[in-house]
């Protein structure tokens, strides 16, 4: 739980978000049980109107970047303004199922 | 040779591929076997526009799946990378297929290529 609620307290802090999930689904993936490699965010924020795909995403491996270059893997982000959440009907798409390449890396 | 002119040789090699290829995609594994879910996704959704892509598969080489996120200021793969310039990873590509972006763009680059 360490990571998940490090990335959270982060993300809480950087964006005020109106909405936040970060789910850990490291369970989906080829690693040891209760591992924190793998994680999926939905961030609903104001901070980022006008900011395009790209460089909201930069923004936030920036803010994450200690934990990306440690235990996290994988990091599915959903980001989207207040407006664009609503027009999607509150929903994000659900990741995708693992296919073991971090198996066959060798690495957890 | 350092390591210095090593790094310097691969951020050479990883340009020239960004710009030798209009259409570019960083992934994990093979377009017919991606090694990856994100990957996997992220090439159904280029192939399904249907033009020419190029692909460098980063597990089978090594030096670059170290030093593109560098380069991309962008830590993690798949990358799709059109006309030089990042598109995006998994979440960014899924959003443009599902709103039709991304097809556009892919088909007007593609266009645009063979001129």
């Amino acid at each position: 739980m360490v990571v998940q609620q490090d990335i959270e307290a982060r993300l809480r802090a950087a964006l005020q978000p109106a909405h936040l999930e970060v789910v850990n689904e490291s369970h989906m993936h080829s690693v040891p049980p209760n591992s924190e490699t793998h994680f999926r965010v939905v961030a609903v924020s104001d901070s980022f109107d006008g900011e395009r795909k790209v460089a909201r995403h930069q923004r936030i491996y920036q803010l994450l970047a200690a934990q990306m270059q440690g235990p996290v893997h994988a990091l599915a982000l959903h980001l989207y303004t207040p407006d664009e959440w609503r027009a999607r009907d509150e929903q994000s798409r659900q990741s995708p199922d693992c296919l073991g390449g971090s198996k066959a890396e060798g690495r957890g | 040779m350092s390591s210095d002119t090593q790094t310097g040789d691969i951020m050479d090699t990883i340009r020239e591929q960004i710009e030798n290829n209009s259409i570019l995609l960083y992934m994990k594994g093979s377009p017919n076997q991606p090694q990856c879910g994100f990957s996997a996704q992220t090439v159904q959704a280029v192939m399904a526009c249907g033009e020419r892509f190029a692909y460098v598969d980063v597990l089978s080489n090594p030096d670059i799946r170290s030093n593109l996120p560098k380069y991309a200021n962008w830590p993690t793969f798949p990358q799709l990378w059109v006309n030089g310039e990042l598109v995006g990873g998994c979440d960014i590509v899924m959003e443009m297929a599902e709103s039709g972006e991304l097809q556009t763009l892919i088909k007007e680059t593609a266009t645009g290529s063979e001129a």
